[in-house]
């Protein structure tokens, strides 16, 4: 190897994925602003109640107490209970684990196969780029709940297989945005440079590019987090998600919605939760935008 | 322009295949014997060997493919073992209640939307403008499923304004519009926001084009001018907007239909993933990808069509 070359990037890795001193004023950027304050508060909320629910919840929230079923909401059930007296609020807090597995690793995944097909569509042979293209399209082109009942008639309700819809369904909206970054910097002279010296492919997009394209990832995850979380509670809500008696937002909603004569609260109870997460999740993301990439925010 | 057609020609077909063929390999790739697959365990044995000599699945495989491509292609989605009924009849049936449901939750949110982005855009910052942001973010970031279950709870079961269940009865014009408020509000209140947003960032965009300002020049009023000139030209990207969004549109029909109890195709691919009915599931699915297919097209040559900065740069 050259001993010219340094293993940094010629040009600085993006700065504003860097939290140093720059990354504390954008941070007191987001906190200052309504939205994103609001948003920011109902994150670690989602987040804490979440990881905590365990410690949170005042039962546990398969424990049955058939004499007290279907009550409304009292000192002794923050959110009434269900047809078989499980405390709702219990597994409402129990819910939110679900939503923040699935959010979680459905996220990430698509997020990491999306950056890595999306590095080998920009920076890539024009024939495989093509075929990416061509994939992502078709893939973003099925209507998602209609083809995922479909898998579902014939492998039945799991989460795993709704993992694995969420994951297959959101990858193009990653690909698409980190081929786009990838072809802008395919011919920049630090690429170049790198290129010129005889650096393999894996540690250009590794080392090089990969920094540079990251970025707005977080943006788009954040965004995409609501899409998750409502995929998963859908499916859930129509049976085809997690089986009982596991409580997710989606299946304490199908209970309610059964009982929806008898007692308003399952359903009041299990879209709350639901409804914070989604808005929380909505507000961070569109102020990350504004702050991280202004040109996106001009547009709204 | 005409490579652009044959692009998107060529586009909608491969995607149309693609369902086919996961459709197909969905049966075949799971271990076990694909009719008692398709039809579950309650099937009884001459129901599933009915199934499986009527969709030749004791040919090889690759015949099976060819002959189910062939009779797709030609309109021939297979026979429902348990009714005995053409897939491609029952599905069709249920199809206008499905379309006219999603076109009733689209046109009140246009309806709503648009004037809401127009007059946001008017006057970028004022109150009005941030309190269309607000309620936009908040409209997108419900789920429409949420919005359907609510409003059956509020409307519905508790106000008892409006009938819960059911597309009302046949003939009846009244009670089938009564029947379509609920689900159709659930299914738009998402696009009011989407609307409003999009068309007050391209209204804003369309404002500072000479043409406009001419228009000001000319002495026109401003409602002239925004509503005459501009949003012809701002509504376009709207149109391809309901073209993607096509899909959350259907996914979102599914839902009310299946919260209302309303007959649609939504309804029926999900009562047929209940019942363990793969075929018919199979076909529902097919028309539903194509019908999708087909709009996002027609959203996007309508485009290339109406915006002249579109048809040259093709």
């Amino acid at each position: 190897m050259s001993a010219t070359r340094s293993d940094r990037p010629l040009v600085a890795a993006s700065a504003p994925d860097r939290l140093g001193s720059e990354g504390w004023r954008r941070l007191r950027r987001i906190v200052g602003n309504w939205q994103g304050l609001t948003g920011l508060i109902l994150v670690l909320l989602f987040f804490a109640s979440a990881l905590f629910a365990p410690v949170l919840a005042p039962y546990d929230p398969n424990a049955l107490d058939i004499p007290a079923r279907l009550s409304g909401p009292s000192w002794l059930h923050f959110a009434g209970t269900d047809q078989l007296g499980r405390d709702t609020f219990s597994r409402v807090l129990h819910g939110g684990r679900i939503a923040l597995y699935v959010a979680a690793i459905g996220v990430s995944t698509s997020l990491a196969i999306g950056l890595l097909l999306g590095m080998l569509a920009g920076y890539g042979a024009r024939w495989l780029d093509g075929l990416l293209l061509l994939l992502f399209d078709v893939i973003r082109s099925f209507p998602t709940i209609v083809i995922a009942l479909a898998a579902v008639a014939l492998l039945g309700p799991s989460l795993n297989l709704v993992l694995t819809i969420i994951i297959v369904t959101s990858i193009p909206s990653y690909a698409r945005l980190v081929r786009t970054s990838t072809m802008a910097l395919r011919n920049t002279e630090f690429i170049i440079a790198e290129r010129s010296l005889g650096v393999g492919l894996g540690r250009i997009l590794w080392r090089h590019i990969l920094p540079n394209v990251v970025g707005p990832m977080f943006i788009l995850a954040a965004m995409d987090v609501p899409v998750v979380v409502t995929v998963e509670a859908g499916l859930s809500f129509l049976g085809l998600g997690v089986l009982p008696p596991t409580a997710s937002w989606g299946s304490i909603l199908n209970e309610g919605y059964l009982l929806i004569r008898q007692t308003p609260w399952p359903i009041i109870a299990g879209g709350i939760p639901l409804i914070l997460a989604t808005l929380g999740f909505t507000f961070l993301g569109e102020a990350l935008r504004d702050i991280l990439d202004p040109r996106l925010g001009q547009r709204r | 322009m005409w490579s652009y057609l044959l692009k998107r020609l060529g586009l909608s077909a491969v995607i149309v295949l693609s369902a086919l063929l996961v459709l197909f390999l969905l049966l075949h790739l799971i271990p076990g014997d694909p009719a008692r697959i398709a039809l579950g365990p309650r099937a009884t044995p001459e129901v599933v060997a009915r199934y499986a000599e009527k969709a030749h699945l004791n040919e090889p495989v690759l015949v099976q493919f060819w002959i189910y491509f062939t009779n797709a292609l030609s309109g021939d989605l297979g026979v429902d073992v348990f009714s005995e009924r053409s897939v491609a009849k029952i599905v069709l049936e249920d199809l206008p209640s499905t379309l006219i449901l999603a076109a009733a939750g689209l046109l009140w949110a246009a309806l709503i939307g648009i004037p809401l982005g127009c007059l946001s855009a008017i006057r970028p910052n004022s109150w009005f403008d941030r309190m269309t942001g607000i309620i936009s973010v908040s409209t997108i970031a419900i789920p429409s499923f949420l919005v359907a279950i609510w409003s059956l709870l509020v409307f519905a079961v508790t106000l008892r304004w409006l009938p819960a269940i059911g597309g009302g009865e046949s003939g009846d014009l009244a009670d089938q519009v009564r029947h379509l408020i609920l689900p159709a509000f659930a299914v738009g209140l998402g696009w009011v926001g989407y609307l409003a947003r999009m068309v007050r960032a391209s209204m804003l965009e369309v404002m500072n084009e000479n043409y406009i300002r001419a228009a000001y020049a000319f002495g026109l009023t401003q409602r002239t001018i925004v509503f005459r000139y501009a949003l012809k030209v701002a509504i376009l990207p709207t149109i391809t907007l309901i073209g993607i969004g096509f899909s959350g549109l259907l996914s979102g029909a599914v839902f009310a239909e299946i919260i209302f109890t309303r007959p649609g195709v939504g309804k029926l691919i999900y009562d047929m993933v209940m019942n363990r009915n793969f075929p018919v599931v199979q076909g529902a699915v097919l028309i539903t990808t194509a019908i999708y297919v087909l709009i996002t097209l027609l959203a996007d040559l309508l485009v290339a069509w109406l915006d002249p900065r579109v048809r040259d740069s093709l």
